[in-house]
């Protein structure tokens, strides 16, 4: 006997399944909503603010025109610090627990504390840098503001390596054994080689992070009205700058927040697009 | 030479009789032996896996080690270049003499013994590199030429596991780019290429297509003229093809040993027997 459309338990599970759909698309549509919202107010007031000015022009002061170049070129100048200084320590552990102390406790511990700081907020990160850096040197620095971005950088960038030399299969370890390949040339020559794509989106996506925090900037680099690319004194910054100006009274300064605000997403959306499309390279090999 | 026990210290102090190996009625007198291993013990973590395996490894010959899964013969394999040193926890006693040398010894230096003894796995494992780089790779490693020489060295060497023919015109596309049987032929190339004493096969066509496999086969036959192989298998026909000698292990132990025509032949243990006429394994 065939078992009928009309079958009662299958119309059952057909409705169950229609009504969890549905719930599950509202789901999805609600989420999606707000963040389509955010990206379009975004792109409304971002783009009326554009201009030429706000990349050759230094913040204004209150009540006058200006632009965001001061703030671009600090945020620029403190973000390639940052991964220059956090990304060879982030290598260099993610390799020790992938390759090295595989089994060992230091990794298990090491791995468990990355994991913390990982989702640390970044406020502490700034406060801790705040303590160790701005207090003793008696003032706010460029130096303070890398040094606490870069401590942001360390985990992503960790994990993320330890991650993709993991997905290196042993066989191609012992391919590059088999030949007489000592152990930390395997490591750089072959399973560097193998993860590339991961290891630098890993970065990629450490760029797109830091590049957008504020917190740990507030307490180090602090901000900073004028040019300034002297490491040693505050330096500005465009999360702070949009914090500032978003605050304030003045519409030209929330209107230049607005662009700043525009300038950090454009970036971190194009960031994540090349990091995605490097993984999907990748996998496609 | 009969089955006879001798005795083993065990771990734990108990006598306990393990079987010596039949050996077939051979002439291998006049055979230079190349590796000899002499009972030989290896144990992951406490486990035992390889008891008392003693053996002689000629030059210039093709042995095979078979026997059904979990029998210890990639184990044994694996020994003879210290693979089993990348991971903690394995470890080996007895002999394994290797041109008079023990090369199971400590100080052994571990890394120009693998570039003398070279090994092609299971699964075909090509470099992240340009073919060419793969075979160079491993060439430059010990040898600084002038880069004619080392073209010279990557075309004979590819020429060697047969795949000059289909690579020459695309040497910078990726090695894994290439078909599987295609891989493993690269990876015999490299192997090659460093110009080891001994190349140990792990079941290397157990990934591969009928023809692949038979070109691999023919490959095994001709490097046997300037090395000594070993080749573990679970393919009893390719080991009766390719080898002069053929070990059949069973449980971690050796169970017979002999010239590949007579131990197919006329085997002289019943698990042997039992064995390569597919009643168990």
């Amino acid at each position: 006997m065939a078992i009928a459309h009309d079958n009662p338990l299958y119309a059952k599970r057909r409705r169950g399944n229609a009504i969890a759909k549905g719930l599950a698309l509202a789901a999805t549509l609600f989420g999606l909503g707000w963040l389509v919202l955010i990206l379009a107010v975004l792109l409304w007031e971002g783009f009326g603010g554009l201009s030429l000015s706000v990349f050759t022009e230094m913040t204004p002061p209150p009540g006058s025109d200006g632009g965001l170049l001061n703030a671009i070129a600090g945020s620029v100048l403190l973000t390639v610090l940052a991964v220059l200084i956090g990304t060879p320590i982030g290598i260099l552990a993610g390799t020790y627990l992938a390759e090295y102390g595989r089994h060992s406790k230091l990794s298990s511990v090491v791995r468990f504390i990355n994991d913390i700081l990982l989702s640390a907020p970044s406020i502490v990160v700034g406060l801790f840098i705040y303590e160790i850096m701005v207090a003793q040197m008696g003032h706010f620095s460029g130096w303070a503001g890398a040094v606490a971005l870069a401590v942001i950088v360390i985990p992503v960038v960790v994990r993320t390596t330890e991650d993709m030399l993991r997905l290196v299969p042993d066989t191609l370890r012992e391919a590059a054994a088999s030949i007489g390949l000592p152990r930390a040339h395997m490591v750089v020559r072959i399973a560097y080689r193998a993860a590339r794509a991961g290891m630098v989106t890993g970065v990629l996506l450490a760029v797109a992070r830091i590049s957008g925090e504020t917190a740990p900037l507030l307490f180090t680099a602090l901000n900073n009205q004028f040019w300034s690319l002297n490491l040693n004194a505050p330096m500005p910054s465009l999360p702070v700058v949009i914090f500032q100006f978003a605050l304030s009274p003045y519409e030209e300064w929330q209107r230049l927040a607005w662009t700043g605000a525009l300038l950090i997403t454009v970036t971190v959306l194009a960031l994540s697009i090349i990091a995605r499309s490097l993984t999907a390279a990748r996998k496609s090999q | 030479m009969n089955v006879t026990s001798n005795n083993l210290q065990q771990q734990n102090g108990a006598q306990v009789s393990v079987p010596v190996a039949t050996h077939a009625k051979v002439d291998t007198k006049g055979l230079p032996e190349k590796i000899g291993i002499r009972n030989l013990e290896f144990f992951y973590g406490d486990s035992r896996a390889l008891k008392g395996i003693s053996l002689s490894l000629y030059a210039n010959k093709t042995t095979a080690f078979i026997g059904p899964s979990g029998c210890g013969k990639s184990t044994l394999l694996r020994i003879l270049n210290r693979m089993y040193d990348l991971y903690p926890g394995q470890r080996a006693t007895g002999e394994v003499v290797f041109d008079g040398d023990n090369l199971l010894r400590a100080d052994q230096d571990i890394n120009l013994l693998r570039a003398r003894i070279g090994m092609v796995f299971q699964k075909p494992t090509p470099f992240p590199m340009s073919i060419y780089e793969n075979i160079a790779f491993g060439i430059r490693l010990y040898e600084r030429l002038p880069r004619t020489e080392v073209d010279g060295r990557v075309e004979s060497a590819l020429r060697r596991a047969a795949l000059w023919d289909e690579v020459k015109d695309k040497l910078n596309a990726n090695g894994q780019s290439l078909s599987g049987g295609q891989q493993q032929r690269l990876c015999i190339a490299r192997t090659v290429a460093v110009k080891p004493e001994v190349i140990l096969f792990d079941e290397p066509c157990s990934a591969l297509d009928p023809i692949s496999t038979a070109k691999i086969e023919e490959l095994i036959d001709e490097l046997k003229q300037d090395y000594t192989i070993v080749i573990v298998t679970h393919n009893m026909q390719q080991a009766a093809r390719v080898s002069d000698f053929t070990a059949f292990m069973y449980l971690g132990e050796l169970i017979e040993f002999g010239a590949t025509e007579t131990l197919f032949t006329t085997p002289k243990d019943s698990r042997t027997q039992a064995y390569i006429t597919g009643r168990f394994g």
